[in-house]
C-alpha cells in the first residue's frame, strides 16, 4: 500500500461513511433484549424461516452456477451480434426494483403466465407460492452477480492455457472442464458468494412471486419484516441470526478466496 | 515434413511466408518483435486460421482456406512448447505430461506410467509431484518439452523457448535443449528473436521481417551474406546499401562515396563493414585509409572489454573500440569524431 498525501477533506468524509454503516448495527445491538434472546430465537418461526432461507439460497446459487457459468463463458469468450444487449439484459435484475422482478416472474411463470399457464394446464404444477417459487425468485435476482463476476474472471484468466491444452489434443469440453473452470475458480467462488448473499437477503421478488407463508415461503427477511409490525424484539433476534449466518458463511470464504 | 505457405492478416501485420521443414531438421524463424513469427507458429498449430495459403504436414492438408479444409488444433499431430511454457499451474509435473496422453484416450494408470518415463528421460523423475511454480526455469522448460513430446507429434513447435530464462541459466539450458531436440526425429520449427539461440539450435534459418521472409539459409550462409540491415546487425556486421558510382566507388543513400578495393559486382550493391575495421580519430587522419568522414556519436554500449559506438552522419555504422580509446577520444553522445575505414575492409556484394 502506498502512503498517499491525504487531502484533509477526505478523512472526515470517509469517517462519515464508516459511521453511517456502523451506527445501525450498533443501534441493533443496543436494542437487543439479550436476556430474552434464547427464547426468541428458539421459536419455531425462526427455525422454519432460517432453514428455508439457507436452503433456497444454496439452491439458487447452484442453479445460477449450472447455467450462469456457461453464460459467463459465452459472454467472455465468444463474439456474436447482440452480445452487449444480452449483457445489459442480464444486468437488469441487479438494477431493477426486486418487486418489479417478482411481478414479471408472475406474468411469466404464474398459473396464468406466459409459460406457467401451459405448464399448469398440462401438469397441474404451480411455481409461485411454493418453495420452488422462492428459489425461482432468488435465482432471478441473484444470478447476475455470479454471471458478471465469473465473466470478468474468465476475461482476466490467461486463455493461452486453453491453447496449450488444445495442442495436447484435448477436446473443447475437456478444456472447459479441466482448464477453464479451475483457472476461473477464484472468480466462481467470489461470484457464488455474492450470489448466495444476495439470495439470502432477497425480499421484494420473493414476497411478490412466492408470498409470505410461514414454513413454506417465509424466508428470514420476510419474517423480520413481519415481526417488526408485531414483535420488535423478535425482529431484532431474527436480524441477529441472519447477520450471524451471513458472517459465518462469508468470512471463512472471504479469507480463503478473496484475500489480497 | 512440413510444407507451409502462410497468409494471415492481423491488424497492421500482413504475414506472407513460405516454409519447409524436413523430418529431422531444425528450422528457426528469426526476426524482430512484431515481425509475425508467433502468428506464423499459431497458424501452423491451428490456433489461428489462415486467410490464404496452405499448411501440409506429412502429406495431410491441415489448413487450406481455398478448399475450406481446417483440421482443429486438437487433431493435429503437433507438440508445442510455448513461450513461458504455460504449464498448468494446478497440476503436478507428472499430471502436466500425462494431460496430453489422457486427452488421446489412454487410460489413467497407463498415461501416468508413460508420463513418468518421459520425466525420467528428461532427468525430472525427482520432480514428478512438483507444482510448476516450484520448478526452476530450466526444469519447467524440460517439463514443457516432455509434455509436448509425450503425445508423439510429427512436428514440434517452439515459441521463444529460451526467452523466459535469465542469462545465467540460458547458456546451460540452450545446450540441453539442443541435445533433447536431437532425440526427436520429426520436423522441428522454432521461433526466436535471439540470433544466438537460432545459430546454436537450428540447421537452417528463415529470417522474417514485417511479415515476409527476407533471407533463408544455413547459419553460415546467412552470416556470410546478410541480406538486410537487420540481419547484418544480428550477426554483428554493418550493412550499407548503395549504387556503383565508379569502377571502385559506391555512392551511399546519404550521398557519401566509399572506395572499395575490388571491382564492383553490379550496379546496386550492399557494402559490409566489420565494426572492428572502423577506426576513430580526434583529428582528420592521414595514412592509408581511403575512406574518412566526420561522424556524430549517437550512443555507446559497453560489451565486455569492447565498446560499441553507434555513429550517425553520412555513414551510419557501428564501430567497435576499446574503453581506453573511448576515454582518449572523449567519446560521448553528440560528440564529433573522424572515422576511417580501409578500402580492403569493405566487402561488397550484389543486391
Amino acid at each position: 500500500m502506498t502512503q498517499a498525501r491525504t487531502p484533509w477533506v477526505i478523512v472526515p468524509l470517509a469517517a462519515i461513511a464508516i459511521a453511517y454503516i456502523a451506527l445501525p448495527f450498533a443501534a441493533l445491538l443496543q436494542r437487543t433484549p439479550w436476556s430474552d434472546l434464547g427464547r426468541l430465537v428458539s421459536q419455531p418461526v425462526v427455525a422454519d424461516a432460517l432453514w428455508l432461507s439457507i436452503t433456497t439460497a444454496f439452491a439458487a446459487t447452484g442453479i445460477a452456477a449450472v447455467v450462469g457459468i456457461p453464460l459467463a463463458w459465452v459472454l467472455a469468450r465468444t463474439r456474436f451480434p447482440g452480445r452487449s444487449a444480452v449483457r445489459a439484459l442480464i444486468t437488469l435484475p441487479m438494477v431493477l426494483p426486486p418487486v418489479v422482478g417478482g411481478a414479471a416472474l408472475l406474468f411469466a411463470f404464474g398459473r396464468r403466465g406466459l409459460l406457467g399457464g401451459p405448464v399448469f394446464d398440462s401438469t397441474g404444477f404451480v411455481l409461485p407460492f411454493s418453495i420452488w417459487g422462492v428459489i425461482a425468485a432468488n435465482t432471478f435476482v441473484a444470478m447476475p452477480f455470479l454471471v458478471l463476476t465469473v465473466e470478468s474472471g474468465l476475461r482476466a484468466a490467461d486463455a493461452r492455457y486453453e491453447d496449450a491444452a488444445a495442442t495436447l489434443g484435448a477436446s473443447r469440453w475437456t478444456i472447459f472442464r479441466r482448464i477453464t473452470i479451475p483457472n476461473a475458480a477464484p472468480s466462481i467462488i467470489a461470484g457464488g458468494v455474492l450470489c448466495w448473499a444476495r439470495a439470502l437477503g432477497e425480499f421484494g421478488a420473493t414476497v411478490t412471486f412466492a408470498g409470505n407463508l410461514q414454513g413454506r415461503t417465509q424466508t428470514m427477511p420476510l419474517a423480520v419484516f413481519l415481526a417488526l409490525e408485531s414483535d420488535r424484539d423478535a425482529a431484532i433476534a431474527l436480524s441477529l441470526v441472519l447477520i450471524a449466518v451471513s458472517l459465518a458463511v462469508l468470512v471463512p470464504l472471504r479469507d480463503r478466496w478473496l484475500a489480497g | 515434413m512440413l510444407i507451409a505457405s502462410i497468409e494471415v492478416h492481423l491488424g497492421a501485420l500482413d504475414l506472407a511466408l513460405e516454409l519447409e521443414v524436413g523430418d529431422g531438421e531444425v528450422v528457426a524463424i528469426l526476426g524482430p518483435n512484431g515481425a509475425g513469427k508467433t502468428t506464423a507458429l499459431r497458424a501452423i498449430a491451428g490456433l489461428r486460421a489462415l486467410d490464404g495459403g496452405r499448411i501440409v504436414l506429412d502429406g495431410t492438408v491441415l489448413d487450406d482456406p481455398a478448399t475450406s479444409t481446417f483440421v482443429p488444433t486438437a487433431q493435429r499431430p503437433i507438440g508445442v512448447v510455448f513461450q513461458d511454457y504455460l504449464l498448468f499451474p494446478r497440476l503436478s509435473a507428472l499430471d502436466n505430461v500425462a494431460f496430453g496422453l489422457l486427452a488421446h484416450g489412454r487410460d489413467k494408470a497407463e498415461a501416468k506410467a508413460e508420463a513418468m518415463r518421459w520425466l525420467e528421460r528428461f532427468d525430472l523423475g525427482a520432480h514428478a509431484d512438483a507444482r510448476p511454480a516450484t520448478l526452476s526455469g530450466g526444469q519447467a522448460q524440460r517439463v514443457a518439452l516432455a509434455r509436448a513430446l509425450a503425445t508423439e507429434p510429427r512436428l514440434l513447435l517452439l515459441d521463444e523457448p529460451l526467452a523466459a530464462l535469465d542469462a545465467a541459466t540460458r547458456l546451460q539450458v540452450r545446450t540441453e535443449l539442443r541435445r533433447h531436440l536431437a532425440t526427436f526425429d520429426g520436423a522441428r520449427l522454432l521461433v526466436t528473436h535471439d540470433p544466438v539461440d537460432a545459430l546454436v539450435l537450428a540447421d537452417r534459418l528463415v529470417i522474417v521481417e514485417a511479415g515476409h521472409v527476407t533471407q533463408a539459409g544455413t547459419p553460415a550462409e546467412v552470416a556470410a551474406r546478410p541480406a538486410s540491415r537487420y540481419v547484418a546487425q544480428l550477426v554483428g556486421i554493418n550493412l550499407l546499401h548503395g549504387a556503383a558510382s565508379g569502377a571502385r566507388t559506391v555512392q551511399l543513400t546519404s550521398g557519401m562515396e566509399l572506395t572499395v578495393a575490388d571491382a564492383l559486382p553490379g550496379p546496386l550493391v550492399a557494402v559490409a563493414i566489420r565494426p572492428q575495421a572502423i577506426a576513430l580519430h580526434r583529428d582528420q587522419p592521414g595514412g592509408s585509409a581511403r575512406n574518412t568522414w566526420v561522424a556524430t556519436v549517437v550512443g555507446l554500449e559497453a560489451d565486455r572489454d569492447r565498446v560499441r559506438v553507434d555513429l550517425g552522419g553520412p555513414v551510419p555504422v557501428i564501430a567497435e573500440v576499446t574503453p581506453a580509446a573511448v576515454a582518449e577520444l572523449r567519446l560521448e553522445a553528440d560528440a564529433e569524431v573522424w572515422a576511417s575505414v580501409k578500402a580492403v575492409d569493405l566487402t561488397t556484394y550484389e543486391r
